[in-house]
């Protein structure tokens, strides 16, 4: 040691030029984010972040439970709505593992994808100096044409399996052929997460610009429904949608069919709609659940279906309103409620002033065939009846908060502004039936028509993310199915200066784990030994 | 035809534990048998040093001294097998006397979900026996597993038969539903060799204890990690179809939308999320074996989360899977 320090110093070399601190940690978490231990991290997380979405009711999928949920638990609601509980999928915290996740995927396969293409367009490597190092080996097979032409049968048998190959002569007068198979594997892999990319760009586009809307819609022309905004029942429009891209259409429901098992399951459902597009002609179209009615620009679901109730009623002043009101299923046998409000009556003819106190409400359920019990027994219209509870006073339908349209504003009747007139037990109405109320109004039930309830979409890029799953999977199945593997021959003069004989080496290098390999490899050994393709 | 259903169900049940105990009864002889030993000699090389080595070549050494008891764990294994396949043609017969009864394939709900899983589960592990017997030993858990899931369609989720909803009368009801079964079948064949790896690298390790005590006599731990990785392998692919391909296009068309965030296809996503971590675990070299096993088993989790949690606790659109029907 103390010899190396006496020898005279080397002229002081300039210190190595260090990137800059900033870039150099730049550097580092970019590395950090691409390594495969921080995307199995970021995996991890996305499925631990995901749990809460099937914990909670979501906004998106069920706001109405939401709603219920807040009820139930007062205290714990608006904290889970600060945590984005009940967005979970739309959160910044969800979305921040999945923009880190494709991130680090993006900075993963880049490089590969470059390195890949270069393989591609690369000969196989030469041989390395000692095949018999390799996982599998041979050594002195002796063949007993030359060298060259050994070599060049080889690459030919390999060839034909399919192996890329290249014989390359070496400075001692020998060849060796190196093959190399299972590019495939690498091609699928990256496949798989470009395709992986390509949905979730597919999924952006489809929120930014699809829309959906959800409608009742009652039979009958004079219930009819044109594409508008205001028209839905409740719509959700992508952030780059306006209200007038809404493709134009009209339908109305000409008949609803149903059927039904004697135990009440439902056999089979479907709707007959006519559809006018652009303005253009009505045409009759028939679909069902399982079959949606494809339009230019919107695909129309049939998601539900059930009955409306038509009321009239006839006031003091003799003047008579009909309405017909979709009463929603709440069982299986489709035991129905709802409510029939009508604000604009008991109106005075001489003063043409409405009193607040004298707007009627009526609240029930509607039972397709009356049984024994409160619910309906049988799905179909066996023996309906409808069971009101009457209500004068306030609707509360002016305070301009958006209350719901199948329930009476239940603060109202809490503060004594609506009241029921019409005694604790609902008064049943047959179809055709009358019923005088105590200031001598009536109401009649005329009838029932059925609806359906519609679900109307439009996702412009399902088509790209359909590909993208499709191309993902391909991609998939080859990356798993695939095999890399590489190997070598070598052929060596059999003694120098003889024309004929060559001896044979040979060794092979699974790159992944392959456990048919060493089969593989002695069968090719075989072939090149008998020249046999 | 319903009534018979039940009844092959219940012999089913009774077929796969007494294949069961056929294994129990080869493992308990365990290393005297032929396979037993090809089982426990590399372990001796892995142990390398230390009292098992020795019990082992004393072992070795009864063996060769007394082939009666070889021959005897030999045939009580191959009756094992025998059984397995009774009861595999007898689930067999369960599967189909329910579609027959029902006039449709038998996937429409929970019950019938499990009993088609478990089906695929049994009929790819005999599969694996004719192709490798050495595997055979870890066939008493294989079985339990069976006879637990089992169990638990005919006691939790059992529905008598009935037919099916209008939003089911599709063909992608039988493209989605039977790739998720047959995928799920394999995952779980796939978790059994995945358990017993981890048992057996334990053992390996010296661990002793139960559950590690069971390792010695199970096949080597190699071949056990890349049994559980093919099996994975081939599962992955038909899971990822039939749940994020053919599941959402039936969704689209019924419901409108390819993916809601259903419970369902939530517990799906995570499922898939899991086994993805598996494979690219696997697939790096600075990742133990064993972790990437757990992963591997904590998918398995999430898969039986979805199939008994988000069915009897969440409500969904998938709702016609619960126990019960509708």
């Amino acid at each position: 040691m103390t010899v190396v320090e006496q020898r005279p110093a080397p002229p002081a070399e300039p210190p190595p030029k260090r990137p800059h601190r900033w870039w150099a940690l730049l550097r580092n978490s970019w590395r950090q984010l691409t390594s495969m231990r921080t995307a199995l991290v970021l995996l991890f997380l996305l499925a631990v972040a995901a749990i809460p979405g099937s914990v909670f009711p979501q906004r998106a999928v069920d706001s109405q439970r939401v709603t219920e949920y807040y009820q139930a638990h007062p205290q714990l609601a608006p904290w889970l709505e600060r945590l984005g509980g009940f967005e979970v999928y739309g959160s910044p915290w969800f979305a921040s593992i999945y923009l880190l996740l494709f991130t680090s995927l993006i900075g993963c396969v880049l490089p590969r994808l470059r390195d890949h293409a270069r393989a591609l367009r690369q000969a196989p490597p030469d041989a390395p100096r000692r095949l018999e190092r390799l996982p599998v080996s041979v050594a002195d097979r002796s063949v007993s044409s030359a060298p060259a032409d050994a070599a060049r049968d080889i690459s030919g048998i390999l060839r034909r399996r399919r192996w890329r190959t290249r014989v390359r002569e070496q400075e001692d007068g020998s060849f060796t052929v190196s093959a190399e198979k299972g590019y495939l594997k690498e091609t699928g892999n990256l496949l798989f997460h470009f395709a992986l990319l390509a949905v979730l760009i597919g999924v952006g586009f489809g929120h930014w610009y699809g829309w959906h809307g959800n409608r009742i819609l009652v039979q009958g022309a004079d219930q009819g429904f044109c594409d508008s905004l205001a028209q839905y029942d409740d719509s959700t429009l992508g952030p780059r949608v306006d209200a007038a891209d809404l493709p134009n259409f009209c339908l109305n429901l000409k008949s609803f069919q149903a059927s039904y098992e004697p135990s009440g399951q439902p056999n089979k459902f479907s709707a007959t709609v006519a559809v006018s597009e652009d303005d253009g002609p009505e045409k009759i179209r028939e679909f069902t659940v399982n079959d949606p009615l494809r339009l230019h620009g919107a695909n129309v679901h049939l998601i539900g279906h059930g009955y409306a109730v038509t009321l009239r009623y006839t006031d003091r002043f003799g003047a008579a309103q009909t309405k017909i009101v979709p009463f929603l299923p709440v069982d299986g046998m489709f035991t129905s409620e709802g409510v029939a409000q009508f604000p604009d009556v008991n109106i005075d003819p001489k003063t043409n002033k409405r009193d607040a106190g004298l707007q009627m409400g009526f609240e029930g359920r509607y039972l397709p065939t009356v049984g024994d019990g409160a619910t309906s027994a049988y799905p179909a219209e066996n023996a309906p009846g409808l069971f009101l509870t009457a209500y004068r006073g306030d609707l509360g339908l002016d305070v301009g908060t958006p209350g719901s349209v199948y329930a009476l504003n239940q603060g109202q009747i809490a503060t004594g502004d609506l009241k029921n007139v019409s005694g604790a037990r609902p008064h049943e109405l047959k179809i055709g039936d009358t019923w005088t109320l105590d200031d001598g109004t009536k109401l009649e039930f005329l009838g029932t028509r059925p609806f359906a309830t519609l679900s109307i979409r439009y996702d412009p890029t399902q088509t790209l993310v359909l590909a993208g799953a499709a191309i993902g999977l391909a991609g998939l199945m080859l990356s798993l199915a695939g095999r890399r593997r590489r190997v070598w021959f070598r052929a060596l003069p059999a003694s120098p200066g003889s024309a004929g004989g060559t001896l044979l080496s040979a060794g092979g290098l699974p790159r992944t784990d392959y456990p048919g390999f060493a089969d593989e490899f002695a069968q090719l050994v075989t072939a090149a030994e008998e020249g046999t393709p | 035809m319903a009534e018979l259903s039940n009844q092959l169900m219940a012999v089913t049940v009774l077929a796969y534990l007494a294949a069961m105990v056929g294994y129990a009864a080869e493992y308990a002889f365990g290393s005297r048998s032929r396979i037993g030993r090809a089982a426990v000699r590399p372990a001796r090389q892995l142990v390398g040093s230390g009292a098992p080595v020795e019990d082992d070549v004393v072992e070795d050494e009864v063996v060769e001294t007394t082939p009666p008891f070889d021959r005897k764990a030999e045939i009580i294994g191959r009756v094992a097998v025998g059984l397995n396949v009774v009861a595999l043609l007898l689930h067999l017969g369960t599967l189909v006397t329910r579609g027959i009864a029902a006039d449709r394939m038998p996937w429409g709900n929970m019950y019938e979900y499990i009993l088609s899983a478990t089906f695929v589960g049994s009929a790819v592990w005999v599969g694996i026996l004719l192709r490798r017997p050495a595997v055979r030993h870890i066939g008493l858990f294989v079985s339990l597993a069976l006879v637990l899931l089992l169990g638990a369609a005919g006691m939790i989720a059992y529905t008598p038969v009935g037919p099916l909803v209008p939003a089911l009368h599709s063909y992608w009801f039988v493209i989605h539903v039977s790739t998720i079964i047959i995928g799920s079948g394999i995952f779980l064949v796939g978790a059994v060799p995945a358990t017993m790896f981890l048992i057996r690298d334990g053992y390996d390790k010296g661990k002793r204890k139960f559950p590690y005590s069971l390792g010695k006599n199970t096949p080597e731990a190699a071949v056990l990690e890349r049994l559980t990785f093919r099996l994975h392998a081939f599962a992955f692919p038909l899971f990822t179809f039939g749940a994020l391909i053919a599941g959402p296009i039936w969704a689209e068309a019924s419901w409108g939308r390819y993916w809601g965030w259903d419970p369902k296809e939530v517990w799906a996503f995570i499922s898939w999320i899991v086994y993805a971590g598996y494979l690219h675990a696997r697939a790096t070299p600075s990742v133990k074996r064993t972790v990437a096993t757990w992963i591997a088993l904590l998918g398995f989790a999430t898969m039986l989360m979805n199939l008994f949690g988000v069915n009897l606790f969440f409500s969904g659109f998938h709702s016609y899977a619960n126990a019960g029907g509708m």
